[in-house]
C-alpha cells in the first residue's frame, strides 16, 4: 500500500553570514514497503531521519531522489487536486497532544475541520459533519458532551483521543503515528495503544508507527524497521528482530532497552 | 542512626484559583547513603514536588507546608531561612533536571559555569578545592578549574580540559546531561536529586547516563532520589523504590521486593500497563478513570475510586503494613486478602 | 442533546472568563489601571455633556473672570479667556482618546497585514516588507507626523494619518515575529497535514493565536498615542482651537506658568492619568492573556 523506493533526502550546504554549514544527508536510500492492514514500526533515535521520512510521506517535503508510491501511485506525479484527495487518505497523529491541537478551536471545530477541507471528496454538509464528529468522539472513547469544549479542558490522554478522532475524520486508510504515546503516562499509554489496536481491527486501517520505545513497538507492530543516521539498519517481522537481531545496531538498541525486570 | 534524608509525614498545599490543592498528603521516606531511591508515579502524583521540597525550591506561596518535616542529616530544612538554604543547595544537595538545554546558560562557557559553581560551594566549604581558608582568589580559581576538569573527566567527557572553553550548544544532549551531573556533583553533595534526568534522551544515551549515576553513587557514597515515570529506568538503576499516587506513597521498599512482589493495587496496575515481552497484542491493561481532584480528594485511600479491590473501609486513611523488612504498603485490603 | 452542548459551551466561556478575572485581580496595579481607564472612557463618552460650562467648550469667553484660582465654582480655575479649565479638560477627553484609538487602530490594521504577509510568506516578500518597515522606524515619529501635517495641512484626520504612518512598523515587527513562531507550532503542521490551504492556516490557525500580544501592545500603545497626539497639539499642528485638546491647552498654558499653574497642571494631570491607566491596564492584560511573560 505504501512503497518507499530508494528515497534520499539531502539538505544542501548553506552559506550564511557566519560561515558555511555542512550539507546533511538526512535519508539515504531508504526502501520500505508497508502492506495493507498491517502495523509497520519505524524505530530510531533523535536525528535518525524518522521525522524527515514522515514529512516525505505526507508530502510536506520532497525527496532529493527516489519515489514514494501510495496505493500504486507515485506521489510526485499527482496533480494538486489528486494530491489534495490523497491527503484525506493519509493522516497523522503527532507526539505531543498538548501542542498539536489549536488552543483557540473547540473540539467540534478541530474534528470537523478535515471534513470541511475535504468536503468535495466526502460530500458531507454542516449537519452531517457535526453528527460524524460526535460519532468519532464516541469511537475514540469520548462523547458528544465534549464537542464544544476546548483542548485545555482535557487531559493528555483525552487530547490524544481527540487527535485520533481528527485523523479518522476524513476516512483515511493509512495513519502515521508519530510517537503517539511517548508524552503519556503508562496507564494512559496502555489505553491509547489498545484503542489504536481496536480501531485498526474495526476500520481495517494501516499504521505506520514511529517510536523510540521498543516495548511499544513490540506490542503493536507486525513488522519493524530500525533507522540510524538516515539508513535502514534492519527490518523484518517484529518477533524475529527482537528475538534474533541480525545487525549490531539492533543488538545495541535492544541491550539499552529499560525493561522492568526483577533484579536478582 | 540518622538517615541522610528523612521526610516525615510531609503535607503540602498549593493555592490556586480553584482553591487549595492538597498536593502532598503524608509523604514519608528515608534515604541512606549508598541508596538510589526511585520515586515513580504518573503525572501529577507529587514526585517532582517532593524533590523540589528537599531543596526548598517551591515558591511559598502558592505552596504551603502544612505539616511534617524534611530532615537532612537531622536538620529540618523547612525551618531554615533562605540564606542558610542557599549554602545547602549545591553543597549538601545537588540537583539535576530533565532538560539539559534549559539548565545550562547558553551565553557562558561550560568551564566558566563549572568554576562558578565550584567557587560558590567552596565559600561554604573550602576543603572542596583542597585549599586553606586564606587562599587568594587566583589560587582558588586555579583549583576550581582543576576540579572542573577532574569532574568532567569523571563523568566521561573526553578531552575535558579542551572542552572547558566550549559553549553548551557545542555538546550533544547526552554530553550536556553529563556536564549537568558534573555540575551537580562538583560541590560534593551527600544527596543528589535527579528529576527525570534521562527523559529527554535517547535510550542508548539513557542507559549510559544511568550507569554513570550508579558509578557516581558508589564512588562518592551519596544518596540519590531519582524521580522518573519509567519503571524500566527504576529497575535498571535503583536499589529502592517508592511508588506515589496522588500525593501519597502507596508502596515502598527494596527494588526486588516491590517489583517482584508488588502488593498495592496501584503498583500492580502500573506494572500491568507496561508492554513487556509476554503481553499479547491488545492484552495490556490500562487504568480506567483519572487522577483525583486534589482540592477535594477522596476520603481515605486516594486510589480507592479506581481500585478494583475497593471496599467501604477504604474511606478510612489506609494503615501502612510492613510486608517484608522495609517493604511498606499502604493498603490493608491486600494484606487481609492474603491472610484470608 | 443540542441544548446540553449549548449549556456546556456557555459555562466553559464563563469559566474561562472568571479565571481570567481572577488572574487580573491578582495584580492590584492592573485593577487600578482598569479603573483609571474606565474613568477616562466615561469622560470620553460623557465629558462634553457633563461639562459645567458648555458655552466655554463651544468657544465662549468670560473675560471678567480671567485666571480665577481653583474654587467651588471653578474647581480647576479659569484660563486666560476666563474659560472653566475643568470643562475644557472634560471636553478634551474625547478628542485625545478618540485620536489615540484611531491611531492605534489604523497602526494595528496596517501592521498586522504587513507583518502577517511577511512572516507567513517569508522569502523576498518578507525582506522587502521588513526593510520598508525598518526604514519607517528610522524616521522619528514626531518628525514624520510634522512632515505629513505640513504636506496635508493640520487637522484631526491628517494628524491621525500622520501618527499612524509612524506607528504601524512596530506592529508589523511584533506580528511577523509571532507569526514566525506560530508557524512552527505542531498544530500548524497538523493543519497542513490534513490538507488545509495556506489562507486557512493563516486565518484559522495562526492569527487567532497571536491576538493576545497584539491586544497587549495596543493597550500599552494607547498611552503613547495619546501622548503623541498631545505633543502634536502642543507644537500647534494637531487639533486647532477652539476644539479643546489636552496638548493644545497645555501649550497655551505654558505662557502663564508658574503664576497661573492650574491652567497647565490640570490638563497635564488628565494626560498623566490616561497614559498611566492604559499602561497599567496593558501590563495587567499581559498577565491575563500571556501567562508565559509573567515574572
Amino acid at each position: 500500500m505504501l512503497e518507499i523506493e530508494g528515497v534520499s533526502r539531502l539538505f544542501p550546504a548553506r552559506r550564511g553570514m557566519f560561515g558555511t554549514t555542512a550539507g546533511v544527508r538526512a535519508l539515504h536510500e531508504v526502501n520500505l514497503s508497508v502492506r495493507q492492514g498491517e502495523s509497520f514500526g519505524l524505530v530510531g533515535e533523535s536525528g535518525s531521519g524518522k521525522t524527515t521520512l514522515t514529512r516525505q510521506i505526507l508530502r510536506l517535503d520532497t525527496p532529493t531522489s527516489g519515489r514514494i508510491l501510495f496505493e500504486g501511485q507515485d506521489m510526485a506525479t499527482l496533480s494538486p487536486a489528486a494530491l489534495r484527495a490523497l491527503r484525506a487518505r493519509v493522516q497523522i497523529v503527532f507526539q505531543d497532544p498538548y501542542a498539536s491541537l489549536n488552543p483557540r478551536m473547540s473540539v467540534h471545530d478541530i474534528v470537523t475541520e478535515p471534513m470541511l477541507i475535504h468536503r468535495q471528496t466526502l460530500g458531507l454538509d454542516r449537519r452531517q459533519r457535526t453528527d460524524r464528529a460526535a460519532e468519532l468522539l464516541e469511537l475514540v472513547g469520548l462523547g458528544p458532551q465534549h464537542l464544544y469544549r476546548h483542548p485545555h479542558e482535557f487531559s493528555g490522554g483525552q487530547r490524544q483521543r481527540i487527535c485520533i478522532a481528527r485523523a479518522l475524520a476524513p476516512g483515511p486508510s493509512l495513519i502515521l503515528l508519530d510517537e503517539p504515546t511517548s508524552a503519556l503516562d503508562v496507564s494512559v499509554q496502555a489505553q491509547v495503544l489498545n484503542l489504536l489496536i481496536d480501531l485498526q481491527k474495526r476500520l481495517g486501517l494501516t499504521y505506520f508507527f514511529i517510536s523510540h520505545d521498543l516495548g511499544v513497538i513490540r506490542y503493536v507492530c507486525d513488522r519493524v524497521a530500525l533507522i540510524y543516521r538516515g539508513e535502514i539498519k534492519e527490518q523484518g517481522e517484529t518477533q524475529r528482530v527482537f528475538d534474533a537481531p541480525e545487525s549490531d545496531y539492533a543488538r545495541s538498541l535492544l541491550a539499552a532497552m529499560p525493561e522492568v525486570r526483577v533484579p536478582d | 542512626m540518622t538517615a541522610l534524608l528523612e521526610i516525615r509525614d510531609l503535607h503540602l498545599s498549593m493555592h490556586s484559583y480553584e482553591g487549595a490543592a492538597r498536593v502532598l498528603d503524608g509523604v514519608s521516606l528515608r534515604v541512606n547513603k549508598g541508596e538510589i531511591w526511585g520515586l515513580v508515579g504518573e503525572t501529577g502524583c507529587g514526585k517532582s514536588v517532593t524533590g523540589l521540597s528537599v531543596s526548598r525550591l517551591l515558591r511559598t506561596p502558592p505552596a504551603e507546608y502544612t505539616r511534617g518535616e524534611i530532615l537532612l542529616d537531622g536538620t529540618d530544612v523547612l525551618t531554615l531561612d533562605e540564606r542558610q538554604m542557599r549554602s545547602l543547595r549545591g553543597r549538601r544537595v545537588g540537583m539535576i533536571f530533565q532538560d539539559p538545554t534549559t539548565n545550562l546558560n547558553p551565553a557562558f562557557r561550560i568551564g566558566t559555569q563549572l568554576i562558578d559553581v565550584a567557587l560558590a560551594a567552596a565559600r561554604h566549604d573550602p576543603a572542596i578545592l583542597g585549599l586553606g581558608r586564606g587562599a587568594g582568589r587566583r589560587a582558588r580559581v586555579a583549583a576550581a578549574r582543576k576540579l572542573a576538569i577532574a569532574m568532567l573527566t569523571e563523568v566521561g567527557i573526553p578531552a575535558a580540559e579542551s572542552r572547558l572553553d566550549d559553549y553548551p550548544h557545542q555538546f550533544s544532549g547526552g554530553m550536556r546531561q553529563r556536564v549537568l551531573i558534573a555540575m551537580a556533583l562538583i560541590g560534593r553533595p551527600d544527596l543528589l536529586i535527579a528529576d527525570e534526568p534521562t527523559t529527554a534522551l535517547d535510550v542508548s544515551v539513557q542507559a549510559q547516563i544511568l550507569a554513570l549515576l550508579k558509578q557516581m553513587v558508589a564512588a562518592h557514597d551519596m544518596g540519590v532520589v531519582l524521580i522518573t515515570h519509567n519503571l524500566g529506568v527504576v529497575a535498571q538503576t535503583c536499589t529502592h523504590v517508592a511508588v506515589m499516587y496522588a500525593g501519597t506513597i502507596v508502596e515502598q521498599g527494596p527494588i526486588r521486593d516491590v517489583l517482584g512482589d508488588p502488593a498495592h493495587p496501584y503498583t500492580q496496575a502500573l506494572m500491568r500497563a507496561i508492554p513487556t515481552r509476554d503481553v499479547a497484542r491488545g492484552a495490556l491493561q490500562g487504568l480506567a478513570g483519572s487522577v483525583p481532584n486534589l482540592i477535594h480528594p477522596p476520603r481515605g485511600c486516594r486510589f480507592a475510586p479506581r481500585c478494583a479491590l475497593a471496599r467501604p473501609s477504604c474511606a478510612q486513611p489506609p494503615a501502612v503494613h510492613e510486608r517484608a523488612p522495609g517493604h511498606r504498603v499502604a493498603c490493608p485490603v491486600v494484606e487481609e486478602a492474603q491472610h484470608a | 442533546m443540542t441544548d446540553a452542548t449549548q449549556v456546556t459551551r456557555r459555562s466553559a466561556r464563563a469559566e474561562a472568563l472568571s479565571r481570567a478575572l481572577y488572574r487580573f485581580r491578582q495584580s492590584r496595579l492592573s485593577v487600578v489601571g482598569a479603573t483609571m481607564v474606565a474613568f477616562v472612557l466615561f469622560f470620553t463618552l460623557f465629558g462634553g455633556i457633563l461639562a459645567p460650562y458648555p458655552e466655554h467648550v463651544a468657544g465662549g469667553v468670560d473675560t471678567a473672570h480671567r485666571f480665577a484660582a481653583p474654587s467651588l465654582a471653578h474647581p480647576f480655575g479659569t484660563n486666560e479667556l476666563g474659560q472653566d479649565v475643568l470643562s475644557l479638560v472634560m471636553a478634551g477627553t474625547p478628542v485625545s482618546v478618540a485620536a489615540g484609538f484611531a491611531v492605534v487602530f489604523v497602526g494595528t490594521v496596517l501592521g498586522v497585514i504587513v507583518g502577517a504577509l511577511a512572516g507567513f510568506n517569508g522569502g523576498w516578500i518578507d525582506d522587502v516588507l521588513m526593510r520598508f518597515s525598518d526604514l519607517m522606524l528610522t524616521i522619528p515619529s514626531l518628525i514624520l507626523a510634522m512632515a505629513v501635517a505640513a504636506a496635508l495641512g493640520p487637522g484631526f484626520v491628517n494628524m491621525i494619518i500622520a501618527i499612524a504612518l509612524a506607528w504601524w512598523p512596530g506592529y508589523a515587527r511584533l506580528v511577523r515575529g509571532e507569526v514566525l513562531q506560530a508557524r512552527e507550532e505542531v498544530y500548524v503542521a497538523a493543519a497542513r497535514a490534513i490538507g488545509a490551504s495556506p489562507a486557512r492556516v493563516l486565518f484559522r490557525h495562526i492569527l487567532p493565536n497571536i491576538v493576545s500580544p497584539v491586544i497587549v501592545k495596543m493597550s500599552l500603545d494607547m498611552g503613547f498615542a495619546i501622548l503623541t497626539v498631545a505633543a502634536l497639539g502642543f507644537i500647534g499642528i494637531g487639533v486647532r482651537p477652539p476644539t479643546p485638546e489636552w496638548g493644545t491647552l497645555l501649550s497655551i498654558a505654558r505662557g502663564y506658568m508658574p503664576d497661573f499653574w492650574w491652567t497647565a497642571v490640570f490638563p497635564g494631570m488628565a494626560m498623566f492619568l490616561a497614559v498611566f491607566g492604559f499602561n497599567l491596564l496593558g501590563d495587567g492584560l499581559r498577565d491575563v492573556l500571556d501567562p508565559r511573560a509573567r515574572r
